[in-house]
């Protein structure tokens, strides 16, 4: 049974709501800071930690300043969107649950080939990993699936399961179109028929130079420590709050510290400023940060407190 | 007896890990079983994607009954011996027998254990397997603890004899074990019961799974060679990619594609490892241009469209991969003949090797350096080398060697052709890493053995210095490969060198006499394979110019010829002897006997003998080791082997004459005099 095709790169991130919506995850909105990937949002970071149940997905604008092309390249980005669900627990028919909605953004399931490639997944900044699988369609990756095992250093009890669609690179592939920047944004037929680059070649440009040759690099650095230190004076904080007697731990603005963090060292990396050595160096000072947070998070209520 | 059939079916395990988890999974269930007195008759095991199954035939219906007789204590033991000996034994007085010994009358139990019913067993055995499975990643899923490679969904569990199929009892963290199982994830995916091994094999062929990976290896191959002769083409083989490409389909459909022309021109290396890594297709060769110009593909399933949609699909991957590796090819040509390839050694500078050790460039420095001094050892121009070793590494700057790491070196002698660099620079570039393991193939080329050797050294003595020694198991910078490949470098292409120079050379003040250990010790492994052993080396160890390896090793395979032979092993025997007595002799006396024997005061013929034979081999043997002859100074060690063995049968050392007698022992100092100018003979055992 075959669906029909959608038309543009919005119907089918339209279609991935409405699809897991229906499967009863809560719609969440992309996280307002600036992140290299969904998994960063707080609805999957922290939310995959503790007891208790979840189940979320959300579409998310993902900067990685170092794949800047000056939207040249036909699938290379600094800024793109990602699309995640994260369930907890993992339901046993995940991935039935997943193939459907390749199905629901029109992909025939009688005429592709469908496989789940081993990939392991790991991000050494947040202290995460988890064991899964690249999606191929036809030999393309479209989705990574992954059931984590840690998150900030702590086992995950119970598992979640997570999902990610690079949402240019599928949409590219079931719109049939060959570079990003040529894709239809929304409906061709419509009144203001827009391409992927008609919104988006400017701002590639525009970040690219930025990213590459102009952001000031002692800022960035400044930022980052500040971040770091933010996140640090946050955490120390008394548990009960002074002022309403509540105990309230500040999970979350601690978090965004890290995320702010992480992001600075994303864009030093750009600049190439960051020797191999110190590099990972870096990592391990985000990675501190986010053990942290998770070790915060697991204390608050959301995080499985008093279960 | 009944048959067992046994199914872990589960989501999509890693192809590497399949055979492996297959063998484990018989290996520990026979092993359980028959530890439990559970034989079986024959036993095989199978994996796909998403199964590992096990079928054992024959297997015993119940374990045997085991009896065990317990001797007791005395009938007129104490009482207390007597109850625990009950308790022990689980038995009361009356089940106890009375035997006359000599001692008295004894109590005798006789343990009975009845045998177990199979299923009892194989329960236990599975759940025991399944929750200590070697995987060598494993992971937990949803809200349970067990841990699987990936969620594991189903279990069948079943013995069936003639009267029909009965189901093992078994409940694994909530999956219960029963008869069904599904097909094909796409094609087939309802369950089915199955009765045995033969229905669960045919059922699952009719539900498009091939159970045997070897059966779908050996159909893949059987295609892609059909579907590549039919166009007058030859698959190029790759055993690993088969194996995993069989890993990854249950029911595998073989499908060719065309390259575009636009991408015929990059060389056949890149085609080949851009198609096998991101996606895992074979390359197909045109005999007649002898390039790269179609792929195979292995589908996971048939489509009504016979494919085309999947191929289509899959070229277009193809398309936008081999864009990028054109992409890099062509800009980093257009560097290596317009800028030349030091531009990309320059921009190592930027890049950290170790941060002890400092930048890539500031290593390159150091081995161009070294390769230009050692390059006069090795009969390789100096002037050349320098320029090669400035080069060899300058692909890892390049877009292409970035993102295929594994085409270092073959990349680099790509560009520097393209810069119209000599062939020999161009050689040395793929050839100085080499040899990478013990079968690698050594390079000959001089200008590539000068470059090779720098590298290595410059490597091992860099981290010798920093103290950055291999421990035990951990080699994390490959140290020992680094100095095996010096050794084979070396001996493979007879240089000589002092390495304690050369080490000098690369590193001053570094600890020579430390890492020229190392080598020796690597050297002992290295010979050991071609059947030298440790004492050999060790008598050869000793001697003088132990740093020149290729020397070193000349000595040790002509000594451990020597002592192949009758002579050799006889002259050893009479060598010790000679020297135990003098050794004793002048501890005794206090004084050396070192120099002096004089024919005139030999009183026998044998003693004559040995004098006239040690008198016509010196000159020789000692010619021989100055000519580094030793194949021909052990010839004439050969010869003294005879007059020894007479001398020690015929004469008393320890003569009343005292001039006599020291006489005798300076003759005995000679012996050891000559053998210490081949190697210390008193090394080799036995």
């Amino acid at each position: 049974m075959a669906v029909e095709k959608p038309k543009s790169f919005q119907e089918i991130i339209l279609r991935l709501q409405a699809y897991w919506a229906q499967k009863g995850c809560a719609i969440m909105q992309p996280y307002d800071m600036e992140v290299g990937a969904g998994t960063f949002h707080p609805a999957t970071t922290l939310r995959a930690l503790g007891g208790k149940s979840w189940a979320a997905a959300y579409v998310q604008p993902s900067r990685r300043p170092t794949d800047g092309r000056y939207g040249e390249n036909p699938n290379r980005l600094q800024h793109y969107y990602q699309y995640q669900v994260l369930i907890k627990p993992s339901p046993p028919n995940l991935q039935e649950l997943y193939l459907g909605s390749l199905e629901a953004i029109g992909i025939d399931m009688d005429l592709h080939d469908i496989r789940f490639v081993e990939d392991d997944w790991e991000s050494p900044t947040l202290g995460a990993w988890g064991l899964g699988w690249e999606v191929w369609c036809d030999g393309m990756e479209v989705s990574q699936f992954t059931y984590f095992q840690q998150v900030g250093g702590h086992d995950c009890h119970p598992v979640s399961g997570e999902l990610t669609y690079g949402l240019e690179r599928l949409a590219m592939y079931v719109l049939g179109v060959d570079h990003v920047m040529d894709m239809p944004y929304n409906d061709p037929q419509t009144l203001i028929p827009l391409t992927y680059g008609d919104v988006f070649k400017q701002t590639e440009e525009e970040y690219a130079r930025w990213n590459f040759d102009v952001a000031n690099t002692d800022v960035l650095l400044r930022h980052f420590e500040e971040a770091e230190a933010e996140c640090d004076a946050i955490l120390e904080q008394e548990h009960i709050d002074p002022k309403t007697g509540k105990r309230i731990i500040m999970a979350h603005p601690a978090y965004d510290q890290c995320i702010k963090a992480s992001h600075m060292f994303n864009l030093l990396d750009a600049r190439g400023v960051i020797s191999v050595t110190e590099r990972q160096a870096y990592i391990g000072r985000v990675r501190a940060l986010a053990k942290k947070c998770a070790d915060a998070f697991v204390l608050t209520e959301a995080g499985g407190h008093g279960l | 007896m009944p048959d067992l059939l046994i199914e872990l079916f589960s989501e999509e395990i890693p192809a590497r890990m399949q055979t492996r988890a297959a063998e484990d999974l018989k290996k520990r269930m026979t092993d359980g079983l028959v530890e439990a007195g559970l034989t079986y008759a024959g036993a095989v095991a199978f994996s796909t994607p998403r199964r590992l199954t096990l079928a054992l035939e024959g297997v015993l219906a119940q374990s045997p009954t085991l009896r065990e007789e317990r001797k007791g204590p005395r009938v007129d033991a104490p009482e207390k011996a007597i109850e625990g000996f009950l308790r022990g034994a689980g038995l009361t007085r009356d089940q106890l027998e009375i035997r006359d010994e000599k001692k008295g009358q004894v109590y005798f139990a006789t343990i009975e254990k009845a045998g177990r019913p199979a299923a009892d067993i194989i329960a236990e055995v599975l759940d025991a397997t399944v929750r200590n499975f070697p995987w060598p990643k494993s992971m937990r899923w949803g809200s349970g603890s067990l841990r699987w490679v990936r969620p594991l969904h189903s279990i069948i569990c079943i013995l069936t004899d003639d009267l029909g199929t009965t189901v093992v009892p078994l409940d694994i963290d909530g999956i219960k074990a029963g008869n069904t199982t599904a097909g094909h994830r796409f094609m087939a995916p309802t369950t089915f019961e199955v009765s045995g091994f033969e229905d669960y094999a045919s059922k699952l062929k009719r539900a498009y799974v091939v159970l045997d990976p070897q059966e779908r290896a050996d159909a893949i191959w059987q295609d892609a060679q059909n579907q590549a002769f039919a166009s007058g083409m030859d698959v190029v083989e790759d055993n690993a990619l088969l194996a995993e490409v069989a890993g990854l389909v249950e029911w595998p459909v073989v499908l060719m594609g065309r390259i575009d022309d636009a991408f015929l021109d990059l060389p056949p290396e890149v085609l080949q490892t851009s198609m096998k890594e991101h996606q895992k297709f074979f390359s197909v060769k045109n005999p007649k241009t002898g390039r790269i110009e179609k792929f195979i593909t292995v589908a996971n399933r048939e489509t009504k469209d016979t494919g085309a949609t999947i191929l289509a699909g899959n070229q277009k991957v193809l398309f936008a991969r081999l864009s990028d590796a054109k992409f890099f090819w062509e800009n980093d040509l257009r560097i290596a003949k317009g800028q030349g390839l030091s531009v990309w050694t320059n921009t190592l500078a930027n890049v950290t090797f170790h941060n002890k050790l400092g930048s890539q460039k500031q290593r390159i420095d150091r081995i161009a350096a070294l390769a230009t001094a050692l390059a006069p050892a090795v009969g390789a121009d100096p002037e050349l080398a320098s320029q090669a070793a400035l080069v060899a590494k300058a692909d890892l700057s390049s877009e292409m060697v970035y993102e295929f790491p594994e085409l270092q070196g073959l990349m680099g002698r790509y560009y520097a052709q393209a810069a119209d660099l000599p062939h020999e620079v161009a050689t040395a570039c793929e050839a100085h890493y080499s040899p990478l393991g013990p079968s690698d193939d050594v390079p000959t080329d001089p200008v590539s053995v000068a470059v090779a050797l720098a590298d290595k050294l410059d490597t091992l003595t860099g981290f010798w210095a920093i103290d950055e020694k291999p421990t035990g198991s951990k080699d994390p910078f490959a140290l020992r490969r680094a100095a095996l490949g010096i050794i084979r470098l070396l001996s493979e292409n007879s240089v000589r060198m002092s390495l304690k120079t050369a080490i000098a050379q690369a590193y001053p003040g570094a600890d020579a006499d430390d890492l020229l250990g190392f080598f020796h010790d690597r050297l002992k492994v290295y010979l050991r394979d071609q059947g030298i052993r440790h004492d050999v080396i060790d008598a050869c160890l000793v001697m003088e110019n132990n740093d020149d390896l290729t020397l070193l090793i000349t000595r040790a395979k002509a000594l451990s010829d020597f002592l192949a032979t009758d002579d050799g092993t006889n002259l050893v025997q009479g060598y010790k002897r000679a020297n135990n007595i003098v050794t004793q002799a002048e501890q005794k006396d206090g004084v050396e006997y070192s120099f002096g024997a004089d024919a005139k005061f030999a009183e026998s013929d044998v003693e004559k003998t040995l004098f006239a034979a040690l008198d016509a081999q010196a000159p020789k043997i000692e010619a021989s080791m100055k000519s580094e002859d030793f194949g021909a100074a052990m010839i004439g060690m050969a010869y003294l082997r005879a007059p020894i063995d007479a001398f020690f049968e015929g004469v008393q050392v320890n003569s009343d004459n005292q001039v006599v007698r020291r006489n005798r022992l300076n003759l005995l100092s000679r012996i050891r005099q000559i053998c210490l100018l081949v190697a210390d003979l008193s090394k080799i055992e036995g």
